[in-house]
């Protein structure tokens, strides 16, 4: 009951505050090697919009490259030198946008955006100029310069069909050997209980490692997504991600008798959650601060990030630290939760 | 009067006979034990004459409806009742009555005097406002039988009513059946209780799809030299070949 | 040393009470028989025993060991078949007596002797998966594989329910071979008739014992005079028996009527008998057959609830 009165009310919100493509407060960097009274008012016109936030300055191209690998900024603005002095005097100047394109949606919004603010400010000079000035913006576009959507999907399916056969089929099973009355009598025999459980999820394991094999295929050879980090710590990270959906199956599974239960709770409380918040569908830093926060304890939005990074940047392991690390905490507290509410007997 | 006639009556399911040829009548205001063992086919043949099922061959009339051509006329004309499916366990008593004769069509400004009527006979009053799933089951079982003939059928089918209830509620809930039955409805009943095969008119043990045995209790027992029901459906059943549902 | 020795169980899930304070006890190589209705309380008792539930108070001990403490040891040794012929549906039978035997640490060869006579009857499906079996054949599977560990202890709760006359005759007769083998066998019925194939009984109600004998003993103490009444109109011979001022109880009984009467200091039997006849001749019935009946644990079942009786 609370399910089917709560859900609707969740989901609208959700909908309402999640499914928006429009970028707020986006986290951008500037290379400034101009320094110049025009550079500075294209700046502060980029700051003042809602739509950005300069989060770091950097000195040099190098330093673009290590800000993109930590993950936060989205576009990176750069002036190139003499910009005011080339403007003036040949009467065009360059900027080049570089965008983040493991998201090609976001990516191709920032840089509209980004554009719009400068052409505004071209038109500024013009007015009070003799000269037609022209800033011609040029974007480049990070990892993915072909903007095909599978770079930003295929790390999403992957933690999607990680976390259904999972989360969702492990919990039933079990739940249905509760159903069936099986697991009264394998209660009352001399297996263990973790043996039980071990039982239900290892099979699960197979599955999800062979599931895990076809997608990374089928991106590599069909929709031409090539792995561009360490093979092996995507597939690590992948496991680690298996066995975090695997305890949350079994904690499911302890919750309830009834196989309909199990279904709704996997369903509705993980896996809508994961589609909205886990930033495979909608950006989560559009999000109202509050379900950026709910965001965080959802473990396919780390899974997601790490493959991003992983796979579609080619960032190396220490990137992806901080995922790996979450995930594994997650795993630990998860199945000590679950291995100490399932109990040896029945209630 | 015949309120129920099959003729031949016959089930396939593919190369499978769950039913085969069965004839039989029953007269009206009568209590029919329709006994067999599991798998026998039973429960298929009491579907095609309650007009769930539609027969492979053969024909049959119920509450004088031919049953492959008007099942919507015999439903209109038949309680149903089963140990698995009986009641609204959530809703109350009283809410029960008035749903399930809503259902089978009592009149509107009828409904509330039934009820009462319903009621005051299983001397009910006292739990009308309590929930269903807070009756203990023979008060249950009886309240369902009621509330499948609020609607005075002419024939009440009853599948295995009386599993698991006490030895009391039992007793009275055959009590009701009687009454029924002395009402003029006909009372069709399954039952694996040997004991409660003797309350009946006639019975009738299916062997393997076929009515191998169809007579009174008295005459069964004479003609099969037994001592109770149970010993004759002993010597019938023991020769059955399936062992499947 | 009893094989279970229960003292003063008592069990409630939130407001329903489901056992209120139960003793007995049932000595190595019996069959002991609970019998009663459906939410009487049995299945709470068997999960008790079987260390699947812990109750509120009271002790309970298995085999020598404690139900809660020692709930591992008790695992290894007792059979325990649940109301829902509780197998892998999708499993066929071969593959559901495996799969018990391997989880109790043995194979079907080591106890094949045990569950033969059972097994030989379903061996010819065995390759049929366990949800396409008949109730009987479910309940001889099950049967199986509670006892494919050779238990010292078998518990069956009821086994059979809402199986076939036939099928029930055939399990009361596997029972007896096992008791015969030395196994002690705790079962539940809400058949009344099944409690003559036990041992020793307990008719239990409401989460209560009401007599714990056997059942011839149980029969003996009944303490009424009882006669089986038949006519030919059995459904108004009922209420016209009730209306009888010497009539303490009268219920039908199948074939006939079961009636309990008052007799006074001096008055015989025999007198009742020949008032009752001829007040029901008076009343127009025709066929009137009275006899002088013993007991069955039914009718002592009855007698002992008579107060809960609506």
């Amino acid at each position: 009951m609370m399910i089917l009165l709560g859900m609707p009310v969740i989901q609208i919100i959700l909908f309402g505050f999640a499914i928006t493509t429009e970028v707020k407060n986006a986290e951008i960097a500037v290379l400034d090697l101009s320094k110049d009274e025009a550079t500075r008012k294209i700046v502060e016109a980029i700051e003042v919009s809602e739509y950005f936030h300069v989060a770091e300055y950097v000195h040099n191209t190098k330093d673009i490259d290590n800000v993109f690998r930590k993950g936060r900024i989205g576009l990176a603005i750069v002036f190139s030198e003499n910009f005011y002095e080339n403007l003036l005097h040949t009467g065009k100047a360059q900027i080049q946008l570089i965008a983040d394109a493991t998201d090609p949606n976001t990516a191709t919004t920032l840089t509209n955006y980004a554009t719009a603010i400068i052409n505004n400010y071209q038109r500024q000079i013009v007015a009070t100029g003799p000269v037609p000035y022209q800033i011609v913006p040029e974007v480049k576009l990070m990892y993915n310069p072909q903007m095909k959507g599978a770079y930003n999907f295929v790390p999403g399916v992957l933690g999607m069909i990680l976390m259904l056969i999972c989360a969702m089929m492990t919990s039933v099973a079990i739940v249905r050997e509760k159903e069936m009355g099986t697991m009264e009598v394998l209660l009352v025999s001399p297996m263990k209980p973790i043996i039980i459980i071990l039982s239900k999820a290892v099979p699960y394991f197979a599955i999800s490692a062979v599931n895990l094999a076809t997608v990374l295929l089928l991106a590599v050879f069909v929709l031409k997504v090539p792995v561009m980090g360490s093979l092996f710590w995507l597939i690590l990270v992948s496991l680690l991600f298996i066995f975090v959906s695997l305890s949350i199956g079994i904690m499911v599974s302890t919750l309830t008798s009834k196989q309909m239960i199990a279904y709704l709770i996997s369903g509705m409380v993980f896996m809508i959650p994961v589609m909205l918040l886990s930033g495979m569908i909608y950006p989560v830093e559009n999000m109202p601060a509050i379900l950026q926060w709910i965001s965080h304890i959802i473990p396919a939005k780390w899974y997601i990030a790490a493959v991003k990074d992983l796979m579609i940047k080619g960032l190396g392991v220490q990137a992806v630290l901080k995922e790996i690390t979450i995930l594994f905490a997650m795993a630990a507290v998860i199945t000590a939760i679950s291995v100490k509410k399932f109990k040896n007997r029945l209630e | 009067m015949k309120v129920i006639t099959a003729e031949n009556l016959t089930k396939k399911f593919g190369s499978f006979t769950a039913v085969d040829h069965i004839s039989f009548e029953v007269e009206q205001g009568e209590i029919f034990g329709f006994l067999g063992a599991n798998g026998a086919g039973k429960t298929t043949a009491m579907r095609m004459l309650c007009g769930l099922s539609k027969p492979t061959s053969g024909k049959g009339m119920v509450a004088g409806f031919e049953i492959s051509k008007n099942p919507e006329k015999i439903k209109a004309n038949i309680g149903y009742m089963s140990q698995k499916f009986s009641m609204y366990e959530d809703l109350k008593v009283w809410e029960n009555i008035r749903l399930f004769a809503g259902i089978y069509g009592v009149p509107d400004k009828e409904i509330s005097h039934r009820t009462d009527e319903l009621l005051k006979n299983l001397q009910f009053e006292g739990q009308k406002d309590a929930l269903v799933k807070s009756l203990p089951l023979g008060w249950k079982q009886k309240l369902a039988f009621s509330v499948a003939i609020v609607h005075e059928p002419k024939i009440v089918f009853l599948d295995e009513p009386t599993g698991g209830v006490d030895p009391a509620a039992r007793r009275q809930f055959w009590e009701l059946i009687y009454q029924a039955a002395d009402r003029g409805i006909t009372v069709f009943v399954t039952t694996h209780y040997m004991d409660e095969a003797e309350y009946c008119n006639r019975v009738s043990i299916m062997v393997d799809g076929r009515i191998d045995a169809l007579n009174s209790p008295q005459n069964l027992k004479q003609q099969y030299d037994a001592a109770n029901m149970d010993e004759v459906f002993h010597r019938l059943a023991r020769g059955a070949k399936r062992n499947s549902d | 040393m009893p094989a279970v020795d229960v003292k003063g169980l008592k069990k409630n899930y939130g407001k329903v009470i489901a056992l209120r304070g139960i003793s007995f006890s049932a000595e190595k190589g019996e069959i002991f028989g609970i019998i009663g209705p459906d939410g009487s309380g049995k299945t709470t008792l068997f999960r008790i025993l079987t260390t699947l539930l812990v109750a509120d108070e009271g002790t309970a001990v298995v085999d020598g060991f404690d139900v809660v403490k020692d709930y591992k040891e008790i695992r290894k040794r007792v059979g325990y078949m649940p109301g829902r012929f509780s197998l892998y549906q999708d499993l066929t039978v071969e593959e559901n007596l495996q799969f018990f035997a391997s989880v109790f640490h043995t194979t079907i060869e080591e106890n094949y002797d045990l569950v033969k006579d059972i097994y030989s009857q379903i061996e010819p499906f065995k390759t049929r998966r366990a949800g396409k079996l008949s109730g009987g054949m479910k309940q001889k599977l099950a049967l199986s594989c509670a006892l494919i560990h050779k238990p010292a202890i078998l518990f069956l709760d009821e086994p059979t329910t809402g199986v076939d006359p036939v099928s029930r005759k055939e399990l009361w007769e596997m029972l007896k071979r096992l008791k015969n083998q030395g196994i002690t066998i705790l079962v539940s019925t809400p058949y009344m008739d099944e409690a003559a194939l036990c041992d020793r009984i307990a008719l239990i109600k409401d989460g209560r014992f009401l007599s714990i004998d056997t059942p011839a003993n149980i029969t003996a103490q009944f303490n009424q005079k009882i006669f089986a009444v038949r006519g030919l109109e059995m459904s108004r011979l009922l209420s016209d028996i009730r209306a009888f001022p010497a009539v303490k109880t009268c219920y039908a009984f199948g074939d006939s009527h079961h009636v309990t009467v008052e007799t006074g200091q001096n008055e015989l039997q025999e007198s009742v008998q020949h008032a009752l006849y001829l007040y029901l001749l008076f009343k127009g019935h025709t066929n009137v057959e009275i006899e002088k009946i013993n007991p069955g644990i039914e009718d002592c079942f009855m007698e002992l609830t008579k107060a809960d009786v609506v």
